[in-house]
């Protein structure tokens, strides 16, 4: 089946093609800003959540804090993951959309350059 | 009993309804195993948050809140922090580089045979486990809700079984992710019921439920103690708590990324960009879900207390306890029905990734070269699959009966599937140097180590009292923590880079510009 359903365009792309658009600065372009955006996105979410575990395991002390009413330290630590899951979605689809622009134009240019082959 | 058995018996009748729509509107490999990659966005974000939101969450992490406090609310915090993952990594390039598996992203440019065969086990193993677990807790939870009814533990367990079949082997992939979205939204529904249920009984106002929350009274070693549930170290406790919690967090953040049953639904979808937004629906759905369960955990606490939920049934029960002390045995039922509607849908879900793995990794492209034989082929290997996987895993459930503990099963699938398949998916997707090699070690290293520390650790080897047989070896645990996420998901990272650095593999590293290409743009993807 892997071999038989090859109708959309890009399919019958050969390996010179792959190599022209990875090279393209328009693609490379993009590859860097989606970097830019989701290596220090992940890192930043990645520390913020294993804060949490380290916290409550380490500095049981700590998280007991009453901050207001009964509610601790521990307990809003562990909601503001929630938000802050959250604030990273919503940034994401933001950048997304400047990366999905860019993604159009550069297969608009292989689309033409495939043309002008024929 | 009677409103129970109503809401269910109109839950599976509606199923049966899509099943057959289904069966009659999918056509050809992509509409069984892709659902004709028409789902939209709010659709596949309710699917997936429903392949999620299993009974292990409703019913077990409510259950640990409301017998372990904030502990039990740290599994929470995973369960919808494990989605930044997927958002951020797996789901878009996903997408663009497969058509139904995992296993379509690895073999892009290894050897495929030696990949897709190891790929298309650790699926199996992950979803098999997973699938026991949930059908123990089927079986056990009718027994419990149903105890006068007649109906058994083993009767159950058959019922779910038979209905997962159905589903998968007449409705595909669109069935499933239909009969799951109803699902998610009965279970949201229910959950925000009852969240409502307990603020009422604090006259909508969280510091009265926060400060009962911080004084629940129980008995520990026959003597009565007074616990604050919003502090830490009821559950996790010195000297190994601290990175048994880490390894929890690991087993989630990669885990959930692995999952094979998570993955296969973002190829239902049309596109990449398609995928990332109903990401972002499920972030949305589990979120509040998971928030919610912290209510209704210490709601639970407070209202029916540790006491009565560890006579009544267990941590388990605490969820469709909590139902009956706010709004009597009419809520208790609906609670229980949709619990059980959730394990079905799960199971479901399970089912049709283990039978696609089967048919299209191994079947179609470790036996038979990546060529069918005939055009439908993959589809009818993965129909009779899952009726294969439906069998045994039946019978593996009323084998191992309702007294085994069906977490431990579902625990030991996300290890496997955090230590073996997250490391190799990324290191394909974003390495260069990644390679055949390098993917085998992963795999296999990842597998045999998380299956291996699990039985040597707290869950199946330890001492217990004089007439109590709860663990498989009488004997000091070697391994002292439950989650061995701490240990493993490094050795398989460490066994899927060196494996890639020891050996050359000039194919994989030129494929790596036509991979990167079509992983970022869409490029050719179908």
């Amino acid at each position: 089946m892997d071999s038989t359903e090859n109708t959309k365009p890009g399919q019958g792309a050969v390996q010179k093609d792959w190599d022209a658009i990875a090279r393209s600065p328009e693609f490379k372009h993009l590859v860097a800003l989606k970097k830019a955006f989701i290596l220090p996105a992940f890192v930043i979410f990645f520390f913020y959540y294993f804060a949490l575990p380290v916290a409550v395991g380490f500095a049981p002390g700590w998280m007991s804090a009453r901050i207001v009413g009964g509610v601790t330290l521990g307990y809003l630590f562990a909601l503001s993951q929630f938000l802050v899951g959250g604030i990273i979605a919503w940034l994401y689809l933001g950048a997304s959309t400047r990366f999905d622009a860019l993604t159009k134009d550069i297969l608009g240019s292989q689309a033409k350059r495939s043309e002008e082959k024929k | 009993m009677i409103v129970s058995l109503s809401v269910f018996v109109a839950f599976v009748a509606s199923t049966l309804i899509i099943t057959y729509w289904a069966a009659k509107r999918s056509r050809g490999t992509s509409g069984y195993f892709a659902a004709g990659r028409q789902i939209s966005a709010w659709q596949n974000g309710f699917a997936v948050a429903g392949d999620f939101m299993s009974a292990a969450s409703f019913l077990g992490v409510v259950g640990l809140i409301s017998v372990k406090g904030l502990d039990g609310f740290l599994y929470s915090v995973g369960g919808f922090i494990a989605y930044v993952t997927i958002l951020l990594l797996v789901a878009e390039p996903l997408r663009n580089l497969g058509k139904y598996t995992m296993g379509d992203v690895l073999a892009f440019r290894m050897n495929p045979r030696p990949v897709r065969a190891l790929v298309a086990i650790s699926t199996l193993t992950t979803t098999l486990f997973y699938m026991i677990a949930q059908m123990v807790g089927a079986g056990a939870l009718v027994a419990l809700l149903l105890a006068g009814s007649g109906i058994t533990y083993n009767q159950a367990v058959i019922g779910v079984g038979v209905l997962m079949i159905v589903y998968v082997v007449f409705g595909g992939m669109l069935a499933t992710t239909w009969v799951q979205i109803i699902k998610a939204m009965l279970l949201s529904a229910c959950t925000l019921a009852l969240a409502i249920l307990v603020l009422r009984h604090f006259h909508f106002h969280f510091g009265e439920l926060f400060s009962a929350a911080g004084r629940v009274a129980y008995h520990q070693k026959q003597q009565l103690v007074s616990s604050n549930f919003l502090q830490p170290g009821l559950f996790y406790k010195p000297p190994y708590g601290a990175f048994d919690l880490i390894s929890m967090g690991l087993i989630f953040i990669f885990g959930t990324a692995g999952l094979p049953h998570i993955l296969v639904k973002f190829y239902t979808v049309p596109d990449a960009k398609t995928a990332r937004k109903s990401v972002v629906w499920a972030m949305f759905l589990i979120g509040t879900f998971y928030v919610l369960t912290s209510v209704l955990g210490l709601g639970a606490a407070v209202i029916v207390g540790p006491d009565y939920i560890l006579t009544h049934g267990g941590t388990n029960m605490s969820g469709p306890l909590l139902a009956q002390a706010l709004a009597g045995n009419i809520f208790l039922a609906v609670v229980s029905a949709v619990a059980f509607a959730t394990i079905l849908a799960v199971v479901a879900g399970l089912a049709i990734s283990a039978s696609t793995s089967f048919a299209h990794d191994f079947w179609v492209n470790v036996i038979h070269n990546g060529e069918e034989r005939r055009p439908g082929e993959s589809v009818k290997v993965a129909r009779i699959a899952a009726l294969a996987v439906g069998c045994i895993s039946i019978a593996i459930a009323i084998l191992v009966g309702p007294a085994s503990n069906a977490g431990i099963m579902a625990l030991l699938g996300m290890a496997v599937a955090a230590s073996a398949n997250f490391p190799v998916l990324v290191l394909s997707i974003f390495w260069r140097r990644f390679n055949t090699a390098g993917a085998i070690a992963g795999l296999s290293v990842g597998l045999l180590a998380s299956i291996a520390l699990i039985v040597v650790g707290p869950n199946f080897m330890g001492i217990d009292a004089a007439g109590v047989a709860r663990h498989l070896i009488q004997a000091k645990p070697l391994f002292p923590m439950e989650n061995v996420g701490i240990v493993t998901v490094p050795l398989g990272f460490l066994a899927a880079i060196s494996g890639a650095l020891l050996s050359s593999d000039p194919r994989a590293q030129s494929k790596f510009n036509e991979l990167i290409v079509r992983a970022n743009t869409g490029l050719g993807a179908e």
